[in-house]
């Protein structure tokens, strides 16, 4: 069976996890309510797209 | 190569997938508005639209074909009495589809898609690029009168799609 050699020293480890990171989610803003909100996608606050669209009717 | 690989599987067989968009076409003619996944959503627009064109040439054919598609007589009558002469004007995409998220429980992303409504409106094609280049070259070089050539360029631009309008209407 294939083995190791030599133990992984920690600067291989990090070097190896520097690209193991999570990109933050692209967020754009409601024009209606102004809240965070994904682009190109419906308001999930107030429940609008471009404005005039009501998508989700909001019950709360 | 990519040649007849159009369209997404969805992950069923095919006698599945044609009854599932099936199911989905007579519903979506029902209710006008459903809400489904955004894949789903993409290959619904297609066979909505097809369905559609039937119900404008709305001869005995075309509504034998629709029938045979569309599970429900009633919805076959809906498309071709109320559905298509709204759509007369329009040459297709008579859907539209708003991403609505991500579903919890599998972050599917929805979308709804329903039947656009409001009135069909013809895109005025714009005049070539090369009159606006020579315009935008024009302009800087003569700062004393340009503006009435500029005006004059616009007129020209504005009455040649009008011309191609009234061409193509007869
Ligand atoms: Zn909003």
């Amino acid at each position: 069976m294939a083995v190791p050699k030599k133990k992984t020293s920690k600067s291989r480890k990090n070097m190896r996890r520097a690209h193991d990171f999570l990109t933050p989610a692209s967020v754009s803003t409601c024009p209606q309510c102004k809240a965070a909100k994904l682009p190109h996608r419906a308001c999930p606050t107030c429940g609008t797209y471009k404005g005039k669209e009501v998508i989700k009717i909001e019950e709360v | 190569m990519r040649h007849n690989k159009s369209g997404r599987r969805l992950g069923r067989t095919t006698s599945h997938r044609v009854a599932m968009f099936r199911n989905m076409v007579t519903s979506f003619f029902n209710h006008e508005r459903i809400t489904t996944t955004d894949a789903k959503a993409k290959e619904l627009r297609s066979i909505a639209d097809k369905m559609i064109t039937l119900g404008k040439r709305g001869d005995l054919h075309a509504m034998r074909l629709a029938a045979s598609y569309i599970r429900e007589k009633s919805v076959v009558t809906k498309l071709f009495t109320t559905i298509a002469p709204r759509y007369t004007a329009r040459p297709g995409g008579y859907t539209r589809i708003v991403k609505l998220g991500l579903r919890p429980g599998d972050n599917a992303q929805l979308a709804m898609i329903e039947l656009v409504e409001e009135e069909f409106t013809p895109k005025v094609k714009k005049a070539a690029p090369k009159v606006k280049a020579s315009a935008a070259a024009k302009a800087p070089k003569k700062e004393a009168a340009p503006a009435v050539e500029v005006i004059e360029e616009v007129k020209t631009k504005i009455a040649d799609p009008a011309v191609a309008c009234e061409a193509s209407a007869d």
